[in-house]
This record gives structure tokens, sequence and C-alpha cells, in this order.
């Protein structure tokens, strides 16, 4: 098994640098990353991927067994930084990707040196006492929005998700294939996704860990944010100036100034 | 003529004058907004308005789009499209929930275009939201349609590997003092029932029988001639000495059925005598098998035969074949020598040259034949095989 193909990893910046591993959420691909790895390539080693099933990944990977909750995901991780080679990693991961992060930081808590949550939740449901945002009805409704929006195109969209070997040139994926995926495969990871409950594992997570929040998310309120930082022994909370879920796509220069800031702080161990 | 051209002429200046910028804008017929780019709306048009039932005070200011979505409608928004939006400028034929101001749901399909400034920073959100009650209602049972025929195609799966399975004996029995092998590969996939059969059965002690066949076309009618075929020669065999009268009968049950296929069997009777063994023949219309003699010289045997289910008492010859220990005999169906690559057949001749190499087992004669047709057409057969090898232990 080819790791770096099954996860259509591709490398930027200098190969002695740090490495910072971009992880992407549910949604998308590693594209979510565009406006924000970039401009780490002159200082970092940035490694980008997509999660087996998103994007230009091996479709053939996929098992459902082995995706059938995160940890599956994080062992992919574990096993990018390992075909890499990577050492004091700083794994940077958005929404559902930054659980995966956590998670691959307790199965191998020596690769990585930080972790950046962006927009962060361990469970997505709301539970005695728990406010996560949603219900179990909110899931099977957005589950009932991917049916109907995959409806249109999923027939016409499978050629270029199967035979598509090469990259194409960015602004031709975005025309044709952005951020698309197979619509089974999306359905069980929007399952595995909003059915999560990761909270116990923020605990046993010690690596010094950067929160990114933004206000009116409507996916993982402040609260879920303040509930990460405040759970994590070793983690802050940065309140960023953006809204919505996705500031890497919104306000790129705020979310990469709030990194940088984070990753060349000195943060000694235990702090 | 000229009045009534005239009247048209006025109708048309009215409607013209009449349809000024702000009603083109308030009573389009789909509703209408405009948000920031992070979603607070600052305009919406009385169509929207209508839709959704929802006062212009109670939104501009005061909503984000985002906020008027269902909670999965939310999820869905954040994830997808409101990154598609910010990266393509425009997403299109979104399917999204908006709930009503009376709770009710309204089933839309929305377009968005992200407006940006001079400097490429996002300006404003357009978005266009059509009703699509109706559309969605259709949706939902296309998907109830599209799961239904994936369940059905599922159980006529399971339903033709089942049929298929009692078809072929997954391996053939034990027989003292004669060593058999047998391999089967159905055409393509393997989702469709082949037509070709074998089977090796006793008669009495020391007495065998051997039969492989071919029934014409594939699927469940090619199926069911196909268990036919095989338990009336089952049936037949024990009634009948000679392989040849086994074949008349299967004949007269395939006419007498009105059954509208043909099928090609070679049906051969096995009798031990001592370490050897004499084989009788019968061809009904099928290829001649090829023996391997212990020299290493390969023939076909057998004298070629009627196909059975066409005509009335057909010719069909009984034919001995001696088999002397170390002798092989391979038993085939057309899947073998029609195999094709690039347009050319397997054809006989390389069957030949695959039957004359030495192997020491019916299995590795059985394996070697099976591995070279399969290789000739780069695995993927264009029609069933069946292989049925008999070979005399030395």
């Amino acid at each position: 098994m080819d790791v770096l193909a099954r996860n259509n990893v591709t490398l930027a910046g200098p190969p002695t640098a740090q490495p910072m591993v971009f992880a992407h959420g549910f949604g998308c691909d590693q594209n979510m990353w565009r406006f924000v790895a970039p401009r780490f390539s002159s200082s970092h080693r940035v490694v980008l991927f997509d999660h087996v099933g998103a994007g230009q990944s091996d479709l053939s990977a996929w098992d459902p067994e082995r995706y059938s909750s995160l940890t599956g995901y994080a062992q992919d991780v574990v096993e990018i930084c390992q075909a890499l080679d990577l050492h004091d990693v700083v794994f940077v991961g958005h929404s559902v990707a930054a659980m995966i992060g956590v998670l691959a930081a307790a199965q191998a808590p020596d690769l990585f040196a930080r972790l950046v949550l962006v927009s962060p939740s361990p469970r997505y449901i709301d539970d005695d006492g728990y406010v996560g945002g949603f219900s179990h009805r909110d899931v099977e409704e957005m589950l009932d929005s991917l049916d109907s929006n995959y409806l249109g195109w999923s027939t016409a969209m499978a050629p270029a998700i199967m035979g598509n070997d090469e990259r194409p040139e960015l602004g031709e994926e975005l025309t044709a294939s952005f951020c698309r995926t197979d619509p089974d495969i999306a359905r069980q990871f929007a399952r595995v996704t909003f059915l999560s409950d990761n909270r116990r594992d923020l605990a046993t997570v010690t690596t010094p860990t950067l929160v990114l929040q933004c206000s009116n998310d409507v996916i993982a309120p402040t609260s879920v944010g303040e509930y990460v930082a405040a759970t994590m022994p070793n983690a802050t909370l940065r309140l960023l100036d953006a809204t919505g879920h996705c500031p890497n796509l919104s306000a790129p220069q705020a979310t990469t100034a709030a990194i940088r800031e984070f990753i060349g702080a000195d943060i000694s161990a235990g702090a | 003529m000229t009045s009534s051209s005239g009247e048209a002429l006025d109708a048309f200046y009215e409607a013209l004058l009449d349809d000024d910028a702000e009603q083109l804008y308030d009573r389009a017929p789909c509703g209408y907004l405009s948000t920031t780019p992070d979603g607070s709306i600052i305009k919406v048009n009385q169509t929207f308005l209508t839709l959704t039932g929802y006062a212009r005070a109670e939104l501009v200011g005061r909503r984000s789009f985002v906020d008027l979505l269902t909670g999965g409608g939310r999820i869905y928004h954040e994830t997808h499209y409101a990154p598609m939006l910010r990266m393509q400028g425009t997403a299109r034929e979104i399917a999204l929930d908006l709930v009503r101001a009376d709770g009710s749901r309204l089933p839309a399909l929305v377009n968005a275009v992200l407006e940006r400034d001079d400097s490429d920073a996002p300006r404003v959100i357009r978005i266009a939201v059509f009703d699509a009650t109706d559309r969605r209602e259709y949706e939902r049972e296309l998907l109830r349609a599209k799961d239904r025929a994936e369940a059905s195609e599922a159980h006529a799966r399971s339903l033709a590997e089942t049929l298929q399975q009692t078809l072929i004996p997954p391996t053939p029995p034990a027989i003292p003092g004669l060593d058999i092998a047998a391999a089967y590969r159905p055409a393509g996939d393997g989702t469709e029932v082949g037509g070709d059969f074998y089977d090796v059965f006793q008669l009495r002690e020391d007495n065998w029988v051997v039969v492989i066949g071919d029934v014409r076309g594939k699927g469940v009618q090619a199926a069911a001639v196909t268990a036919l075929a095989r338990h009336t020669l089952r049936a037949a065999a024990i009634g009948h000495p000679t392989p040849s009268g086994a074949l008349t009968r299967l004949n007269e049950v395939l006419l007498l059925e009105e059954i509208d296929r043909f099928c090609t069997v070679a049906f051969l009777q096995l009798s031990r005598a001592g370490e050897s063994w004499t084989g009788t023949l019968c061809l009904g219309g099928h290829p001649q098998p090829l023996l391997r003699r212990p020299g290493g010289t390969v023939t076909a045997v057998g004298a070629p035969g009627m196909l059975l289910g066409v005509v009335a008492d057909p010719p069909l010859p009984d034919l001995a074949v001696p088999l002397e220990p170390g002798a092989v005999l391979v038993l085939f169906t057309d899947g073998v020598t029609e195999a094709r690559a690039d347009g050319e057949l397997y054809g006989e001749g390389r069957l030949r040259a695959a039957v004359t190499a030495d192997h020491q087992t019916a299995d590795a004669v059985t394996q070697a034949v099976l591995d070279d047709v399969m290789r000739y057409q780069s695995g993927w057969p264009r029609d069933d095989i069946a292989l049925v090898t008999v070979r005399v232990p030395t």
C-alpha cells in the first residue's frame, strides 16, 4: 500500500524544515487549505493530503470497517507521517480533522510537536448538560441534504472521480470537480463525523495545542471551543476575528497569523 | 387587423412601463437575497418574504441566511455550500430546506454568486431561492426507486450465484483408479448465470460417467435448460447402456418440452479394466476432447455428432477411446477455443500446445489450460469456460 498515493499527499517547502501537516474536514479536500498552507511553504515543510474518499484519494483504499470511526482516519495521519519520516510535526486540522489530529496524537504522541485545532468539536450532538449544537434529527436531515445534492451530479461526476490520475490545474479542477467525493463514502464520513464523541480523548493528549475559534460558528459554537481548550491539559484558546466555520477560507490572514504566532512561540513542556 | 395590432402594441408599452427595476426585483419569480460575505441579510425581495412568511424587518440586518436553514441544512451550508462559494465564486442548484416563519419547511433550490471588489475582497453574496417542493418530492421518489432497484439487483445477483452453484459441482468426486479434475469460469464478472455445465457420477462399480455441456445462451432461462439437461442425463444414463442412447433421450426431452434452446454435450462413459480404462464417447454437437497419450502425442477424439434439441433422431455415433495408464483426456467447452484477443481466436492449436505439456496430475493439467486461456484474454472471459480432465495414473 502506497500511503502517499492513497491519501494524495502533496508536498511543498524545504524538505529539512519543520513539517506542518494540514488536514481537511468533512465536505471538501486539501483545497480547503489553499489560502493558508502556501503562506508556510517558505519556512516549513508543508504536507497536504486528502482523506480516503475525498478529493483525489485512492477510492479503492476505502474500507468501511477501517473508516467506521475517526480512529481509522487518525491511523492514516500517523502512517503519512511515518511514510515521510516526519518528526516534530505541527498538525493543523480543520473541523472534524481537528479531532482526527487529537486521536493521532493519542496514538503516536512522539510524532507531534504542536496541534492546531481549527473550529474543533469533540461531539456535535447535544448530550446531558453538554451543548454540541445539534440533535440527532439535524444529522438525519443533513444526510438527506447530502442525498438531494448528490442526486443531481453523482452519476455525471463519477468518471471524473474514478479515472483521474494526474492532477489537473486548479482552475479546471474548480469548475469540474471542486470538493466532490464519492456519495456513498461521503455519507459514511458524514455519519462518522457527526455521530462521533471524542470528549474523553481530549484529556489524554498533552501536546501543546492551539484552539482557533470563530464567532457565529454554527457547526462548532464558541462554548464548544472553550470546552476543548479547557479539557485538553496543554491547550490555549484563541478567538479569531472571523465568523462562520471556515476561517481558513473566510479569514486566511488572521488564521495564518494566529498559527504563526503559536508555532513561533517557545512553549516549554508543561506550560 | 390594424386595430388588433394597435392594441397589442399598447399592451406591450404598458407592460414595459409597469415593469420597472424595482418590480423586476420585488416580484421576480424567485426569492432573492443579498448578504454580506459572512451571510448577514442586507436586502430581500417580496417573493422571498411571501415564500417564507417573514416580515422584511425580521430579516434585514438581523438574520443570516444560514439562520434560515434547518439544522441539517446548516451543516451542509457550512461544509459544502459556503466553501464552494468562497473558492469558486458561485454555487448552483444547491438543495436546501429553509424554515418558514411558522416553522414549516420550504424545500428550495439555491443559486448564489459572490461579488468581489476591485481588490478581490468579497463584497456581497447574491442568492436566488426557488421553491422546489414538487421537485423534491419527485427526487425523493427517484431515490426510493434507486434504492429499490439496488435491492432488487442484489437479490437477483444472489439468486444467480445460488443457481450457478447448483449447476456446477464444486469438486468432482474421487474415483478409485482415476485422477479427475474440473474447472469453471463464468463469463465477464460472473454476475450472469452461464449455460456451461459438467457432471461426474457413478453408474456402478468401476463404471462412471463424465458429462460436459453447453446450453446456448445465458441467464435464468438457459440455466433452467442446463438443470434439465443435467438431470435428464443422470436419469437417462441408468436406463440406456450407451452414451448415444442417453443423448438421444435428452434430445427427445428437449424437443418434447418445446424449449427454444439447443445444447451441445460430450458424454463419456468410463469402464475400468485393471490399470486401464475404456471410454465410450458420444458428442452431441460438442467440440472433440483432446487426448494426450503417454508418449506426448495429442489427438482430438470422438466422432462428431449432431447438436441436441433441433431435429428428431439426430446422428449420434459412439466411439471407443482406450485410456491406458498415463493417458490424459481433456474435455472442454467452446469458451476455451473461442476465447478472443484482438479479434483472434485462442483456437485448438493453442489448446493442443497447453495439453501437450507434461503434468503429473489432472489438476495441474486443468490449471495450466485455464491459466493459459485466461491470460490469453487478459483475465476477462467473454464466454463461460468449463474444463474436465480425466487422467489414468501410471
